[in-house]
């Protein structure tokens, strides 16, 4: 795919002259190779401009997250000491209203960006990371083991995630990790199909058997060679895993699987529902929470896409 | 667009000279070709089942605590009572003769007698199925076709002003928690902000006390608002996917021909690019209805439909051990046997695909 990119120069390989190599050293070079090919990435992403909004948005959101501490501070939870009265409407005092325990909802939004940013962040990175793992030995080890791996990720793959998640959040105790468990591992199965596709590709090239005759062995294959390659599909998949990851928190905190010591956008909803919000027809109180996951999740997915179409310009996702 | 037009020209030209070994290897192994296949899906069907029988038995037993204190529901309750209690759900067995206990019975239907309803599972599954079906039935339907329709229209115009429209709005629907639309729409709907009145029922599947054609239309008001929120969150997926297949057609030489024979723009896109451009979307759509069932859990639990979504709900708070189990089997079945019909039908409707 990026050899058909007409603005830029061939730098090929054999195109490399003897004497770059030695004045530079092939390490040297290495990294030129891939800062000029970050920066044709970049070029290129600048002119997704849904994924910029993305970008920004996501940018906006992680300031938000990180400043948390400064601006509201972790006194906005506490049941006890709250400011306001129960459920007022937006006001001066309390721009998005209070919730039932008098507390600020502008706040707690603010607060519940930490957990589900943190959340969705550590859920992708993991379910990424085993899809990664088990995708590249699968590709790389033929024979039972890779025959075993895929027949786990197929099982896997046929599961509804959301009722394997609910079970799994089920069955362990109430905290943060259980959440980040049970989405990392009922989502990695399609970045293992991924990769190990892309990893069959890479190894089927000659210069992996040239690094084999020289005695580089597994681990060398699968992290100087493999790795470098399925890199921007799996930078790709984690952005787009992390918006289904968001989801799916708020959705297991709305189920009341969360952990109820804990600020989230999921675990105000239900606070707002059990608090008969609904009924009540409060909806000041439900639509800050929303929007802010829709918001995030919306902004990793144009994210995604992006890096999915630098990477793959045949998908022509619309600009 | 010219990085659309030049791979889909490469992916012609190695198109048939890549079909050819698979067509000529389906020939040497003769006619039994599909029957093979079929049976080898069936087979791998088969065994998804097992393992979802499996896993279902054994994930629920690592629920930490004793499920007959849950039962009591921390009531006084003397030593004799727990051992009946004990006795009649089969607990006091060891865990393997439980286990066998479980599969022969599933194998015959029994699923078990639910803790909270002292009804079996099974008849708790029928009951709330139909509801299930019609629910996720009807909003199928609805935005399948939807999805079909402005994915073309979306692919067909791609890059314009409509495309970013529909795409955008896919996207931002795609994103948010089906639950979060649900409760608005009750708000809105159901509830009523300031002028607007309550125009739909809150929740539930019928008001009571209606009969014939009457009982009819009240079900179908009850529908309303769930339906709306599914087509809205699930309609994103099928359109995207309907685009990029028909992005991926828009290049073919067959478009130009039939357009240099004079068809009017539309004849084209109705009669030769959507039919070819559907055939990847079709495994989708399979998967989708699979994955429909099991999803909507939350659509359910939060209009209270009486349906498969709205009882695990109420098991899992419970817990309600052989409920969810049972629940947890049926979900997953729906997804395997949805997938394993659009692997069956697929060679039907498109021959270039290896048998």
């Amino acid at each position: 795919m990026t050899t058909t990119d007409p603005d830029e120069p061939m730098t090929t390989p054999e195109a490399v002259s003897k004497a770059q190599v030695a004045k530079a050293g092939p390490r040297a070079l290495a990294r030129q190779r891939r800062r000029r090919s970050a920066a044709r990435f970049w070029h290129r992403y600048g002119t997704h401009r849904a994924g910029l909004f993305g970008l920004a948005a996501l940018g906006l959101f992680a300031l938000i997250a990180l400043t948390a501490p400064l601006t509201v501070g972790s006194g906005v939870q506490s049941v006890t000491d709250a400011p306001g009265r129960p459920m007022e409407s937006p006001s001066a005092e309390f721009p998005l209203g209070t919730d039932q325990f008098g507390r600020s909802l502008l706040g707690l939004v603010v607060w519940g960006s930490r957990v589900s940013l943190l959340v969705g962040l550590l859920a992708a990175v993991l379910s990424v990371a085993i899809g990664a793992l088990i995708g590249i030995t699968a590709g790389h080890f033929r024979g039972w083991y890779a025959t075993v791996m895929m027949r786990i990720t197929d099982w896997f793959l046929v599961m509804p995630t959301l009722v394997l998640a609910i079970a799994l959040a089920t069955v362990m105790s109430r905290s943060l990790g259980t959440i980040i468990l049970a989405i990392g591992v009922t989502t990695w199965p399609t970045t293992a199909r991924l990769v190990r596709a892309q990893t069959l590709a890479v190894e089927s090239r000659p210069y992996i058997e040239r690094a084999k005759a020289l005695g580089g062995g597994h681990w060398h294959v699968m992290s100087r060679h493999v790795l470098p390659n399925v890199m921007p599909l799996v930078l790709a998949q984690t952005t787009l895993i992390i918006s289904s990851a968001i989801l799916a928190e708020a959705t297991l905190a709305f189920l009341g699987l969360g952990d109820p010591t804990v600020v989230s956008w999921g675990g105000l909803l239900q606070d707002a529902r059990e608090a008969g919000a609904v009924s009540a027809g409060k909806w000041w109180y439900l639509v800050p929470p929303g929007i802010a996951i829709a918001v995030v999740a919306l902004a990793f997915t144009l994210c995604g896409r992006a890096v999915e179409s630098v990477l793959n310009p045949r998908l022509g996702v619309a600009r | 667009m010219t990085a659309e037009a030049t791979p889909s020209l490469v992916g012609k030209t190695d198109g048939p000279a890549g079909a050819g070994p698979s067509a000529r290897g389906a020939r040497a192994r003769g006619t039994s070709g599909y029957p093979r296949y079929v049976a080898g899906k069936l087979g791998g069907a088969a065994v998804s089942l097992l393992a979802v029988l499996v896993t279902s038995f054994f994930l629920f037993r690592l629920i930490p605590g004793d499920p007959v204190k849950f039962m009591t529901g921390g009531r006084q309750v003397s030593a004799e009572q727990l051992a009946a209690y004990r006795r009649e759900f089969g607990l006091d067995l060891p865990l393997w003769e439980q286990f066998t206990d479980y599969c022969g019975k599933a194998l015959t239907g029994d699923l078990g007698t639910s803790y909270q309803f002292r009804a079996p599972v099974i008849d708790k599954i029928t009951e709330a199925l139909p509801n299930t079906l019609l629910l996720t039935g009807t909003s199928f339907v609805l935005y399948t076709a939807l999805g079909i329709f402005l994915g073309t229209r979306a692919a067909w115009r791609s890059g314009g002003l409509g495309d970013r429209l529909n795409t955008g709005l896919a996207l931002t629907l795609y994103s948010i928690p089906s639950f979060w639309l649900g409760l608005l729409l009750i708000i809105v709907f159901s509830v009523g902000i300031g002028p607007i009145p309550g125009l739909f029922p809150t929740g539930g599947m019928e008001s009571g006390g209606e009969e014939g054609f009457a009982y009819v239309l009240d079900v179908a008001h009850h529908l309303v608002l769930p339906v709306v929120t599914l087509v809205a969150v699930e309609y994103g997926q099928t359109l995207l996917v309907t685009r990029s297949a028909l992005l991926d057609e828009m290049g073919g030489d067959y478009l130009t021909t039939a357009r240099a024979k004079g068809l009017r723009d539309d004849l084209v896109r109705r009669r030769h690019a959507v039919p070819n451009a559907l055939l990847p979307t079709m495994t989708l759509i399979f998967i989708n209805l699979g994955r429909t069932v099991a999803g909507v859990i939350l659509v359910e639990t939060v209009f209270s439909w009486p349906g498969l979504g709205g009882l695990f709900y109420q098991a899992l708070s419970v817990p309600d051990l052989p409920l969810v189990q049972g629940l947890f089997f049926v979900f997953a079945a729906a997804v395997i046997v949805m997938n394993t019909l659009a692997d069956l039908i697929y060679p039907l409707l498109d021959p270039r695909v290896g048998r």
